[in-house]
């Protein structure tokens, strides 16, 4: 096991401080991918509803490792390391597609779907010339499998044998919100990627931090989407690692704090010409009209209004993170529903009313301390403890990210 | 081949990539009729199937909002755009509607000096003539990559 130096030792003050040299080391990262991405998490590889037949498969990411999701021959979910036993290419080139078999076009071994090697092209040679030793065991440096799960849809994936079962992770509470959103079968409406240009971490500190969203969001204040005055909440699971914050719609009591406190987002001037965007039903029936839900390490799973997504958090280095979304609606939707939900996902993503100002707010912080490895965030909105909480004027499940990676980290 | 009818769709197509390009967004709604079609997407989108837009927008009106957010709401570096623009082929439907496709290339230039090549792809176009010029009915931006970096926030 790689460790750290001496000099990057955790603040005294705990969770609600953050030394900002996490963002920015190296062996930083590379403990990282070893102690928490191949170790004992569980990473979101797809939606079911992206691989209905057997033989579909996808590849994705579990932080740097590579990997291949796919529905076998007997319509079981397999997930395993994209890289060839041979001399460690990638299986597969092309991000989706329907085979019997996976061939490496480097030497063509082939696998099948579960990710056992079945054949090496000429073994025994050629008439008899060439080809491997009688003894020599290739299937030693297979890719690795990982274990998988499905919850309501959602596909997990973890290399070790360690990681509790998702729905234990995750904890009763979270886990009925994820059913919540997932309570039937859903049908991808499109996807696509904004490459952040900050460290994955500042990524999900953004989705956990409930503070920040009506204060640089004005859409989300100023249309009373979310404002911190509505009654929502958040929950926070037993570890820290998954968190879920929301509010109702309808409960706006009228309140005109932001007005008073004279907060960017809810002065005057903006309106709406063709306020039809915003237009919005209350299809789950329970008035909640914003769920934000993440588990540690990278996956965040969106309600806003009825623009539902799914967000993978893949790092690509200290400073540069792919964020993946995925927009999705119900395979029960009508016609009426889908135009609505693609109407509201101007919300969302690259070019998101809502969504843009976070892939620029997280690269704000990583340029901001780029002098200062040394100094920390200060992170004790809502008190110090690690906690669900009726306010979302709080950093607590911010503080709950910091507990579970200082576990998994052992820093 | 109609020149005066390339020569036309080809000024329209100028028309709008010099407003974006100068900062007249203002400008950008008008280039299209009152119930005009824009869509943002990308090639992987087109070719799946899949319906998402990353901006979706039908009517001038839904435009003038997004000029307006970009105005006044939403927060994001400054920033502009240099559109490179080529290779439009044209073809008439009826006396009043042409389609047209072309390529794009976006650099994008930050307040700080860098810049960068930002996006490529096509403009999938359907234009209507009338006695007052050409205006768009629909334009379906094309995006060859599913990535985009930070954020899109002028329109392409």
């Amino acid at each position: 096991m790689s460790a750290l130096p001496e000099s990057r030792r955790w603040p005294a003050e705990g969770v609600t401080r953050v030394p900002y040299w996490v963002y920015q080391d190296e062996d930083v990262y590379r403990l990282e991918q070893e102690r928490i991405f191949r170790g004992a998490t569980w990473t979101f590889l797809g939606l079911e509803a992206e691989l209905p037949q057997r033989g579909d498969w996808k590849t994705g990411f579990v932080g740097d490792m590579p990997v291949v999701v796919a529905r076998d021959q007997e319509g079981a979910l397999r997930a395993f390391e994209n890289r060839c036993a041979h001399r460690g290419a990638l299986l597969c080139l092309k991000s989706r597609g329907n085979s019997g078999e996976i061939a490496c076009v480097y030497h063509n071994w082939t696998y099948d779907l579960c990710g056992n090697l079945k054949a090496v092209a000429f073994r025994r040679g050629i008439r008899g010339k060439g080809g491997m030793p009688e003894d020599a065991q290739p299937e030693s440096q297979a890719p690795r499998k990982l274990r998988v799960e499905v919850l309501h849809g959602l596909i997990f994936g973890t290399l070790s044998d360690a990681t509790p079962p998702v729905e234990q992770v995750l904890g009763e509470e979270v886990s009925a919100r994820v059913r919540r959103v997932m309570k039937e079968p859903v049908r991808v409406l499109g996807g696509y990627s904004q490459m952040l240009q900050s460290n994955w971490k500042l990524y999900m500190e953004n989705v956990k931090d409930t503070y920040h969203a009506s204060l640089l969001h004005l859409f989300f204040a100023k249309f009373r989407i979310n404002r911190l005055e509505q009654k929502g909440g958040v929950i926070v699971s037993p570890d820290g690692g998954s968190h879920v914050s929301y509010n109702m719609m309808r409960t706006d009591t009228g309140a005109t704090e932001y007005e008073s406190a004279g907060v960017r987002t809810a002065r005057g001037g903006y309106r709406l010409e063709a306020p039809e965007l915003l237009e919005s039903v209350d299809e789950i029936g329970d008035g909640i009209s914003l769920q934000i839900l993440a588990v540690f390490p990278g996956f965040v799973l969106q309600q806003i209004s009825n623009c539902l997504a799914v967000r993978q958090v893949i790092p690509k280095g200290t400073q540069r993170t792919e964020l993946v979304w995925t927009c999705f609606g119900y395979a029960s939707d009508d016609e009426t529903m889908t135009a609505r939900r693609l109407r509201q996902s101007n919300l969302v993503g690259p070019a998101g009313f809502i969504s843009m100002e976070d892939g620029a707010a997280t690269g704000f912080v990583q340029r901001g301390v780029a002098g200062a490895p040394d100094r920390e965030a200060f992170i004790e909105m809502g008190g110090r403890a690690v906690a669900s909480d009726e306010s979302r004027v709080n950093e607590t499940s911010v503080r709950g990210l910091w507990q579970v990676y200082r576990r998994h980290m052992g820093l | 081949m109609d020149i005066a009818l390339q020569l036309g769709v080809q000024n329209l197509l100028a028309r709008y990539a010099h407003a974006i390009d100068d900062d007249r967004l203002e400008e950008w709604p008008d280039l299209f009729v009152e119930d005009g079609r824009y869509r943002l997407t990308t090639a992987e989108n087109l070719a799946l199937g899949h319906p998402l837009s990353l901006i979706v927008a039908d009517s001038r009106a839904m435009l003038r909002d997004r000029v307006s957010a970009l105005r006044h709401a939403n927060i994001y570096e400054a920033q502009r755009y240099r559109h490179m623009h080529c290779a439009t082929l044209v073809e008439a439907i009826d006396a009043r509607t042409v389609r047209a496709v072309s390529s794009f290339q976006v650099l994008r230039i930050m307040h700080g000096g860098e810049s960068m090549p930002f996006a490529s792809g096509r403009y999938l176009d359907r234009i209507r003539l009338a006695d007052a010029g050409m205006q768009f009915e629909e334009r379906v931006v094309v995006c060859d990559s599913r990535a985009f970096d930070t954020l899109l926030a002028i329109p392409l």
